[in-house]
């Protein structure tokens, strides 16, 4: 008898510390703030300690997945929110968070002007704040196209000729954020002729890939794995990373006429047990020390357009003068459809 | 007495259970709850609906048959790995076995990344034209099983008595013969074990699926995480995830028809042979596999030691960073600190509950309850890791069950992955001890714990120990789980590397790789400590 005691005794004991030792951390001081973000968040130390010094707050970040999964685990917490705020929803799913009213509106103060643009409209205005943005882009590899003596495409129109058969690598809108934003930046351009032109893109040997990864690090040749395909879906601010260890040019560049716009929203979650930091951090936010870190620590542009950029992005990761965009409610609307037409073309 | 007996099996019983209804059962079912009841009505026609779409077949029969081929492939390759790491002795035998394991727990965006490498049309293998088909699939889902089978069947095999098969050698029967007369049935219930498992990793694998198949092919299991993560189709996700259960079920059922006990085994402690040159066939084939698991690594390895054009060990100094353009938030040495720490508290946990259940089911005249149990703690296994990640976030949300922020719910999570191959691997052991030796000590006057000490203690502990390095090892590489829970002051490794990849850059390119390197040589070493640790205590009984 005494013999299956111990296991026993052994494993309630275990219980009991896991039981106990989630009690002793699961509330939160109003002196903590927990947002919930994308998998992509980055900020360095010296910012946020700023804005403890600034307001006492200590902010616990929370990385959530994707920009879509980041929403509807959202979503689907509604009731016994997962954090104070949120920050990493995007253009593309900005609608479903307002729509599944997890958010709280909150009129930023001091938004820059130059912010004003990305606003969501309507009665949605305030329920998000936009903080950055970054532009999805066709980029290709220069020294590539140099090597072979051949004119790198320009245009989306390009990627569907000839000259270009077998060349572009992207990944899929289904399984990927900047795969559904160049999907979304093709029926901008083409209405609706879009699955048209999937079906040109098709024929002409695009591969699709599960991942941006899959994509950029084995099949696009100027990646990690050096592959074969000198196109590929990435982002305009992807070109300053393929600068050669003591060159000073990158070897790639981003196609300015082929780019989606994402913009990246931060809001302040329904039923937060901190709403109050929350706004104090989404002032923080849109303020000059937090938009100068965006560029060098996440790789987006700051909604705030008098903030310097980094020296080599002033120069290589210029962001489209004409960005394709699609209405944030008319995504939600038809992402479903959209979604299993661009499954159909492209798994004929 | 028998009541008293019922007692403490009731008691042994409720520790496991409540850790599986609390960890896995409720939060599965708040998810399907979720999907079935979308307005507080149970909706079924949807449910309906979605079993009825042809693409719901085309992903259930793709599930089937690409986890059933690997299935076997696994084991058919395995196989002969198991009989020559555990039933052979030469130099080197250790720290093979432990190398074999390292394939399992690499995070499989690497792994994905490291084969698509090879077979991608600008790889060493790309004339094959294997990228982006259900063969490479196929290929990458043995390449992370193989380790499983040789590892449960090898445990097995350990213990299985040589004089058998030595009397049928000296009545004249060929080594094949013997093989298929003897030593096989023995080894059937093992065998079994390790392929059910195999077949539940394939069948819910998800970012091979992703990553090799390139969106041509998709399985139940990334299905469920493109309509639950992407599409918040709930109710499609919910039908997909009563499929996966309704299928993992039969399975178990069918496996465990097929999975009878062997029968009492007498044991002895001889020293084993060396190889022999009329094996030679085994021993190729073996080498062979081994080849196959090695490749990958070995270009993991060159991988981290290049940056652009040179070689060296930059790309391990920069662990010490958080990689290029602040790609992470934590240095990855951190990571690697954290992922220590997690294994080592998941692997008590299962431990604890994988003994209880394997001490439960192993005992003799147990029954069809036994066999239940045995087939309930398999389900974590079959079950997608979104709808149980998922399922966390909106069950373990409220006191007393407020887990949500606790440091022990990333343990928890791998432990009930790893419990069901603890189970697997200490429960066959146990069954092959003789009743009645443990009837003869009772007899003796030997209390309960003394039997247990006495008999099944020395027989089990060798599996014991495997079974914790395997659990570690299961705790080390998890990412399904770990990846919907982990916080950002605590990522593991494989969160980590996940980051590392996911940004451009040769640096964390570079980073990533060499991190992966380190993730692989962690768990060789441990296993490999595990395996030293199990030669010296054998010598204490």
């Amino acid at each position: 008898m005494r013999s299956r005691l111990l296991p026993t005794v052994l494993s309630t004991l275990l219980l009991a510390t896991a039981l106990a030792g989630c009690g002793s951390d699961s509330k939160e001081s109003p002196k903590t703030l927990v947002v919930a973000t994308h998998d992509s968040w980055a900020m360095s130390k010296s910012v946020l300690a700023k804005f403890k010094a600034e307001t006492g707050i200590t902010v616990k970040v929370r990385p959530q997945g994707d920009a879509g999964e980041l929403t509807n685990k959202l979503v689907l917490t509604k009731d016994s929110p997962l954090a104070d705020g949120v920050y990493g929803i995007d253009n593309t799913f900005a609608s479903r968070a307002v729509d599944a009213g997890i958010l709280t509106a909150y009129d930023a103060k001091e938004l820059p002007s130059s912010a004003e643009q990305y606003r969501l409209t309507g009665d949605a205005k305030d329920d998000l704040t936009p903080i950055d943005y970054g532009d999805v882009c066709v980029n290709v590899d220069d020294s590539w196209f140099a090597k072979k003596n051949l004119t790198p495409p320009k245009t989306l129109d390009d990627l569907a000729k000839p000259a270009y058969k077998g060349l572009f690598v992207t990944p899929g809108a289904t399984t990927s954020s900047p795969g559904l934003a160049f999907l979304l930046a093709t029926i901008a351009a083409k209405g609706d002729g879009w699955q048209d032109y999937w079906k040109q893109l098709m024929a002409n040997d695009t591969k699709i890939t599960a991942g941006w990864t899959d994509a950029y690090e084995v099949d696009f040749t100027a990646g990690g794995g050096n592959g074969d395909r000198p196109i590929v879906t990435s982002y305009s601010s992807s070109p300053p990373f393929t600068i050669p260890k003591g060159a000073t040019e990158p070897t790639t560049s981003a196609l300015l006429d082929t780019c989606f716009r994402q913009v990246e929203y931060a809001g302040v979650l329904k039923g937060s047990d901190n709403p109050a930091g929350m706004k104090k951090f989404i002032d923080f936010m849109v303020g000059q020390d937090f938009q100068e870190a965006l560029p060098d620590n996440m790789y987006v542009y700051p909604v705030d357009s008098t903030v310097k950029l980094p020296a080599d992005w002033a120069s290589y990761a210029p962001v489209s003068p004409h960005p394709y965009s699609v209405d944030p409610s008319a995504v939600t609307k038809n992402r479903t459809t959209w979604l299993r037409e661009w499954r159909d073309v492209t798994s004929q | 007495m028998t009541l008293r007996v019922r007692w403490g099996t009731v008691a042994i019983a409720a520790v496991p259970l409540t850790a599986l209804v609390l960890f896995f059962v409720y939060p599965v079912v708040g998810m399907l709850a979720r999907g079935l009841w979308p307005d507080g009505s149970l909706d079924l026609g949807a449910v309906t609906e979605v079993l009825g779409r042809p693409r719901t077949h085309r992903v259930l029969w793709f599930t089937v048959w690409s986890a059933g081929v690997a299935t076997l492939v696994s084991v058919l390759a395995g196989l002969p790995v198991a009989f020559v790491l555990h039933r052979l002795r030469f130099p080197g035998r250790d720290l093979l076995r432990a190398l074999v394991v390292v394939p399992f727990v690499l995070p499989t965006v690497v792994v994905g990344v490291a084969f698509r490498q090879l077979i991608a049309p600008s790889g060493p293998l790309g004339s094959l034209g294997l990228d982006g088909t259900a063969t490479a699939i196929v290929a990458a889902l043995v390449f992370f099983n193989i380790s499983v089978v040789v590892r449960t069947v090898g445990a097995f095999w350990e213990a299985i008595d040589t004089r058998r098969e030595e009397a049928a050698a000296v009545l004249g029967a060929s080594p094949w013969q013997v093989f298929r007369t003897v030593t096989l049935p023995a080894l059937v219930p093992g065998i079994v074990s390790a392929a059910s498992v195999v077949f539940l990793f394939c069948a819910t694998s998800f970012g091979v699926v992703l990553t090799m198949g390139g969106l041509r092919y998709s399985n139940v299991e990334t299905e469920i995480y493109l309509l639950t993560t992407q599409e918040l189709d709930l109710t499609g996700a919910a039908a997909l995830s009563i499929l996966q259960l309704v299928v993992i079920t039969a399975l178990l059922v069918l496996a465990a028809r097929v999975r009878r006990s062997p029968g009492p085994v007498d044991r002895t402690t001889k020293r084993l042979p060396r190889p022999r040159l009329r094996q030679l066939p085994v021993l190729l084939w073996a080498g062979l596999v081994i080849v196959f698991l090695m490749a990958p690594l070995a270009s993991l390895l060159s991988a981290s030691l290049r940056q652009g054009d040179t070689w060296g060990l930059d790309n391990y100094r920069a662990l010490g960073t958080t990689g290029a353009h602040n790609a992470l938030l934590v240095p990855a040495t951190t990571g690697l600190a954290n992922s220590l720490q997690i294994a080592m508290v998941a692997t008590v946990i299962a431990l604890v509950l994988g003994s209880c259940v394997a001490f439960l089911v192993s005992r003799p005249g147990g029954g069809r309850p036994m066999g239940v149990l045995d087939g309930v703690f398999m389900l974590p296994l079959g079950v997608s890791a979104v709808t149980v990640g998922f399922g966390f976030l909106i069950t373990l949300d409220k006191p007393p069950l407020d887990l949500r922020e606790s440091a022990l719910l990333i343990p928890i999570a791998q432990a009930m992955v790893a419990l069901p191959l603890v189970v697997r691997t200490l429960a066959p052991v146990l069954r092959s001890v003789d009743d009645r030796q443990r009837q003869a000590a009772a007899s003796l006057g030997a209390g309960p714990l003394r039997v247990l000490l006495t008999v099944d203690v020395p027989v089990a502990w060798r599996a014991l120990i495997a079974a914790a390095g395997f659990a570690f090892a299961v705790s080390l590489g998890e990412f399904g789980a770990t990846s919907f829970l982990a916080r950002d002051d605590n990522p593991t490794l494989p969160v980590v590397i996940y980051r590392l990849i996911g940004h451009p850059g040769a640096e964390n390119f570079g980073m990533a790789m060499a991190a992966s390197v380190v993730l692989a040589a962690t768990t060789a070493v441990v296993m490999f400590a595990v395996q030293r640790l199990r030669v010296a205590s054998v010598g204490a009984f």
